[in-house]
């Protein structure tokens, strides 16, 4: 544990979606990983097969990734069918290559969801989830005129339900991993989070109605509750949320 | 009509129209276990249901049109569900989804055809090839329509392999019900799960200890 | 020439009040007439351009990211503080001026330090309102934490993703003013260029990243809340995408850089474990709460630290501050980290770590409660290196976390340039030369929610509305020199990547102006940075083409910024010839170690003035007065 570069290195056979643009044909490529260590986070790996590719004049892979500390939300891989890999809890940026061996294959591929239309390589358009958002994902609190923040208290247990619902980082890997490619934890996760909260409540009803309608028209597909989405969600977003977003709605349709 | 466009609103469509059907799964259940009890037993009972007249229709008609809504969002959901996910990963390996939850459509598509067979065979009693002639010509006699039936091995297996596939889509159904209802949390989804698993096998079991007895010749005439 | 920061005068209690009355208003009906440009939708861009489309003005708001909500705000751990007085323990809005003023080092305008601290408590009622889920005790009522040092506890917090939580309230607010049709939002864009009309800013220059396109957006005024700079030493806790990038194109057109030298290394990150590593991850700092920090006593002691008995271990910390221990403010305890591994008594990969135990902590209150405490930070500790905290010490040390300076504003947030207004972060108004814990996320959203909507109309009102077209001629002319730099950049086709390139300048600027900076090393790599920008525009390789999504193309234009803004960052820490804050000069120390700083020749705060790239800039000072905080020396001891 104190020494220095004693660790083992790998390498690994990647197999990597690349698709040039929107609307490129795609297909998967094999590269190889060289003098990888445990230590090597997954980008970083990548990162290395992409300095060999510049130098060999070739373009590198391109992949979104930018906090690399597990919270933006915007890293997006399918690794070896599952998103982010599989680590419970854990981003692809998170994910260190101890979890893999000598050897191994990787297959790497983007999210794929018609709602996700592919940019290049394994880079996603995902603003489909800010449309969900914009049809309702707020409060309409106005800046300034707010009453003071200990004027209403909320019960500890409500609070810290809404913070469960409110971990979500957007990072879609809910609809990658549904085989429906349904946006529901998502939506449930943000429905809910507000809906419990008194400040949200006076719009739960309006807001359930047009989060669904915005989901829907954004081409995302039905929720059979195959729970995979949060199997798969690197914050560990619970199904209830989806109960949450149903309840909500049905509340809302019986007035 | 939002209910019928909207996505949770046809979820909730399904959950209830399912749940009605899970009735008279239960319902068939226990009017067939009357078998077990004797000839006489189970005769009574179907003359029983029959002399209800307009009754039994109105049930009929009731049943119908929730198979009716239940079948036709089942395929939409399904057809837009495969148009929202056009893609297949090259690994498939998933975490959390099963057989069982991923092949409601064909496990129900299999049912509706053992449904019409079934109709066609003990409702309509349009194969009257393969009951003896001399039972099929006593309307009223249930259990040796039912018995001289399942005699032939190919006929059970039929039903216990309808069975098999009727456990499969309630596993997934019955506690997917709570949840499209919105019923279910994180203490509660455990548990609507295990009443799921367990109502769909005892199904199973009752449904196929019919065929099964006949076939081994527990039940005769 | 000296810089006036046009602040109100008059008793520090009333100043922001009376200012608010005195600056000039915009009519609700002449609001519509205006358009505003925000650049970054962090927490200062996102509250200032959803709280300015809530007022009536047209908003363009652009980021590089794909979506507003990914802003590195996000990723600020700890809490935001308030002077609510809730817990009843003695805070008031003086006292977090005060202790703003004085955890600065004495380097900030007192009346934008009194502004923040005034408007801070409406940031919790405005958040609340907002649904955001703030930690409450077991009556319903927020919860408070201490922070950062401070006697009193203020800082309100949302598990330990505070920053997470405020970001996205400022992004539903944004989300909900795009759908009203009154913000354009503009992701994936990254800002390459500012255009001046007449002297004043008024259009910015954009590359939108997936298509390529080069083009100018217009406005009546342009708001850069782009953050901090600290990537340039290549290694820190910021996003791969920060850049100094759209502040040095203004400072290029312009815009003064102030204190560009006031830089925040954190002490408690996970140490690098290679070459290879792309950055570093912060661990909150509450973990000296009940971890102790030692190293070895002997150089060069291998063995596993369990093995360590008590009489080889320097409790350095606790050493040399005896009062405050482990708990020593954020720059003394950087600077102690390093000084242990520079004696060759680091521990771990390269000999750059010291120990973080809680051996003591878990015999003393057991295992359970330290994991209740901390049991997040643990498990991101143990994915990362693999080691388990509470069975071996954790390993730590310092990294590059925020940017005190950024570009020179007045009292409204204008910088030199009319109409161009800096937020958040990209500025350098009130944090000095140290930036307290959870204070950031406060500067963030008092900027944006409760500063900018009354001073950009300050502004608007002595303006006449579309002054500037798409068509102008500086707009053309922005265009093409974009164009012109991307082609540059792309045509170069040598050996090097920007990833290489980018590192060795990062490692330069890390070892000699990091923690602690000398005439000597800052002499020096100020010769040696216009070599690696040589280096860079003849040796470059850039793969692919400018009119597709072209990452390296991006990296390339940030790192090529970078190569010019360090040697500015060099000349501030070579030109103040004291230490303060986050800027320690090893020639100005007391015989302790200490800081020792020069008020008699340096308070002021320094704005450089752009003279060309190879030529020297030009230092305009802005004199500091302390009429209400008076000069003391910090003192933990």
């Amino acid at each position: 544990m104190s020494g220095q570069n004693e660790h083992k290195t790998m390498t690994l056979k990647l197999i990597v979606w690349r698709q040039n643009g929107k609307n490129g044909p795609g297909r998967f490529e094999t590269y190889t990983a060289r003098e990888i260590t445990e230590h090597h986070s997954f980008l970083e790996m990548l990162d290395v097969v992409n300095e060999d590719l510049i130098k060999e004049g070739k373009e590198p892979i391109i992949f979104d990734h930018d906090c690399r500390e597990g919270i933006c939300g915007v890293c997006s891989q399918v690794i070896n069918g599952v998103p982010h890999g599989g680590q419970e809890r854990t981003t692809v940026c998170q994910l260190h290559m101890r979890k893999f061996k000598d050897g191994d294959t990787i297959y790497i591929e983007p999210w794929r969801a018609r709602a996700f239309p592919i940019l290049k390589d394994l880079m996603v358009d995902r603003s489909a989830l800010d449309t969900i958002i914009q049809a309702g994902g707020y409060t309409s609190a106005h800046t300034g005129g707010a009453p003071d923040a200990n004027a209403i208290p909320i019960p500890k247990p409500d609070a810290e339900y809404s913070m469960d619902a409110a971990e979500c980082i957007g990072c879609g890997a809910c609809v990658a991993a549904c085989p429906n490619g349904a946006a529901m934890l998502f939506t449930g996760a943000k429905v809910a989070q507000l809906a419990v909260l008194p400040q949200g409540k006076v719009e739960a009803k309006e807001r359930a109605r047009a989060m669904i309608k915005a989901m829907q028209e954004c081409g995302f597909g039905n929720c059979t509750n195959h729970y995979e989405c949060q199997a798969a969600c690197p914050k560990g977003i619970h199904v209830k949320f989806i109960a949450r977003l149903n309840r909500e709605y049905i509340r809302a349709l019986i007035g | 009509m939002e209910i019928l466009t909207n996505t949770v609103g046809r979820k909730v469509l399904m959950a209830v129209t399912g749940l009605f059907m899970l009735f008279f799964v239960i319902v068939h259940l226990l009017g067939n276990s009357t078998i077990f009890v004797g000839p006489s037993a189970l005769n009574t009972y179907a003359e029983k249901l029959h002399s209800l007249g307009p009754l039994v229709w109105a049930f009929r008609a009731f049943m119908l049109a929730m198979l009716g809504v239940h079948v036709l969002f089942g395929v939409l959901l399904t057809l837009e569900n495969w148009a929202a996910n056009p893609g297949k990963y090259a690994v498939n390996r998933k975490l959390k989804a099963n057989f069982s939850s991923e092949t409601m459509i064909w496990t129900g598509a299999l049912l509706f055809a053992f449904l019409v067979y079934h109709l066609l065979q003990f409702t309509l009693r349009v194969t009257p090839d393969i009951i003896p002639e001399a039972v099929a010509k006593r309307p009223g006699d249930v259990y040796a329509m039912v018995v001289g039936s399942f005699r032939h091995t190919a006929i059970s297996l039929i039903y216990v392999g309808a069975m098999v596939v009727l456990f499969l889509h309630l596993k997934h159904g019955i506690q997917s019900f709570f949840q499209s209802l919105g019923w279910s949390n994180d203490r509660t989804l455990p548990r609507f799960e295990t009443i799921g698993n367990v109502l769909s096998a005892l199904f199973l079991l009752g449904y196929s200890a019919i065929p099964i007895l006949i076939l081994v010749g527990f039940l005769t005439r | 020439m000296n810089l006036n920061g046009k602040c109100p005068t008059g008793p520090i209690e009333k100043t922001w009040d009376k200012h608010r009355f005195d600056m000039k208003l915009v009519n609700p009906a002449n609001k519509r007439k205006y358009k505003i440009l925000v650049v970054g939708t962090g927490l200062a861009g996102a509250s200032a351009a959803a709280s300015l489309a809530e007022l009536g003005y047209n908003v363009e708001a652009f980021c590089y990211q794909d979506s507003p909500r990914r802003a590195h705000s996000i990723a600020a751990q700890g809490g935001i503080n308030a002077s609510k007085n809730y817990p009843n323990d003695g805070d008031s809005i003086y006292r977090l001026f005060y202790d703003t003023v004085k955890g600065g080092d004495f380097r900030a305008r007192e009346a934008d330090v009194w502004r923040l601290a005034q408007v801070s408590s409406h940031i919790i009622d405005q958040c609340v309102a907002q649904g955001v889920p703030f930690a409450r005790d077991y009556a319903g009522y927020l919860d408070n934490r201490s922070f950062g040092g401070a006697q009193v506890s203020r800082t309100f917090y949302a598990r330990g993703q505070t920053g997470q939580q405020l970001l996205l309230g400022a992004y539903s607010a944004l989300s909900r003013q795009i759908k009203a049709g009154m913000v354009k939002m503009f992701p994936r864009t990254e800002m390459l260029d500012l255009v001046l009309v007449d002297g004043e800013a008024k259009g910015i220059t954009v590359r939108d990243l997936i298509s390529g396109e080069i083009r100018c957006h217009v406005g009546d005024a342009v708001l850069l809340c782009t953050g901090g700079y600290v990537n340039v030493f290549y290694l820190s806790t910021m996003a791969m995408g920060a850049s100094v990038t759209a502040i040095w194109k203004a400072y290029k057109k312009g815009a003064f850089f102030a204190n560009p030298c006031y830089t925040q290394i954190h002490p408690t990150c996970i140490p690098q474990s290679g070459d290879y590593q792309s950055k570093l991850t912060l661990m909150s700092e509450s973990l000296r709460n009940d971890g102790r920090c030692w190293v070895p006593k002997n150089r060069g002691d291998n063995r596993s630290p369990n093995d360590i008995p008590e009489e080889d271990r320097d409790y350095y910390l606790e050493r040399k501050y005896p009062s405050f221990g482990n708990l020593a403010p954020r720059d003394i305890a950087s600077r102690a980290a390093k000084e242990q591994c520079d004696d060759g008594r680091g521990v771990g990969p390269g000999g750059r770590g010291v120990y973080l135990d809680f051996r003591d902590s878990i015999a003393r209150l057991g295992e359970e409660t330290i994991r209740e405490r901390y049991g997040n930070l643990f498990e991101m500790y143990e994915r990362i290196t693999d080691e388990n905290g509470y069975k071996v010490p954790m390993r730590i040390y310092p990294a590059p976390h925020y940017a005190m300076g950024g570009l020179w504003v007045d009292y409204n947030l204008m910088s030199n340039i009319p109409g161009l207004f800096v937020l958040g972060e990209a500025n350098f108004s009130v944090h000095g030369a140290n930036r307290l814990g959870a204070s950031a996320l406060m500067q963030g959203l008092a900027d944006g929610y409760f500063v900018i909507p009354y001073t950009v109309a300050h502004y608007l009102a002595q303006t006449k509305p579309g002054k500037a077209k798409e068509d102008h001629a500086e707009c053309r002319k922005s265009i093409e020199d974009v164009k012109g730099s991307m082609k540059k950049l792309l045509s170069i086709n040598g050996r090097r990547t920007v990833t290489e390139l980018m590192r060795e300048l990062g490692t330069l600027m890390w070892n000699n102006v990091g923690m602690a900076r000398s005439k000597e090393g800052l002499t020096e790599v100020i010769m040696k940075i216009p070599g690696i920008r040589e280096e860079f525009w003849q040796n470059l390789r850039v793969t692919g083409n400018g009119a597709q999504i072209n990452q390296q193309l991006e990296n390339a234009g940030r790192t090529a910024d970078f190569l010019e803004f360090a040697e500015l960052l060099c000349r501030d820490a070579l030109h103040r010839n004291e230490s303060c804050g986050g800027h320690f000069r090893v020639e100005y120390q007391y015989e302790d170690g200490e800081a020792k700083r020069d008020d008699k020749n340096y308070c002021y705060s320094a704005a450089w003035e752009f003279k060309g790239v190879d030529s020297e800039p030009e230092l305009h000072k802005e004199p500091l007065e302390f009429k209400e905080v008076h000069l003391a020396v910090r003192s933990y001891k």
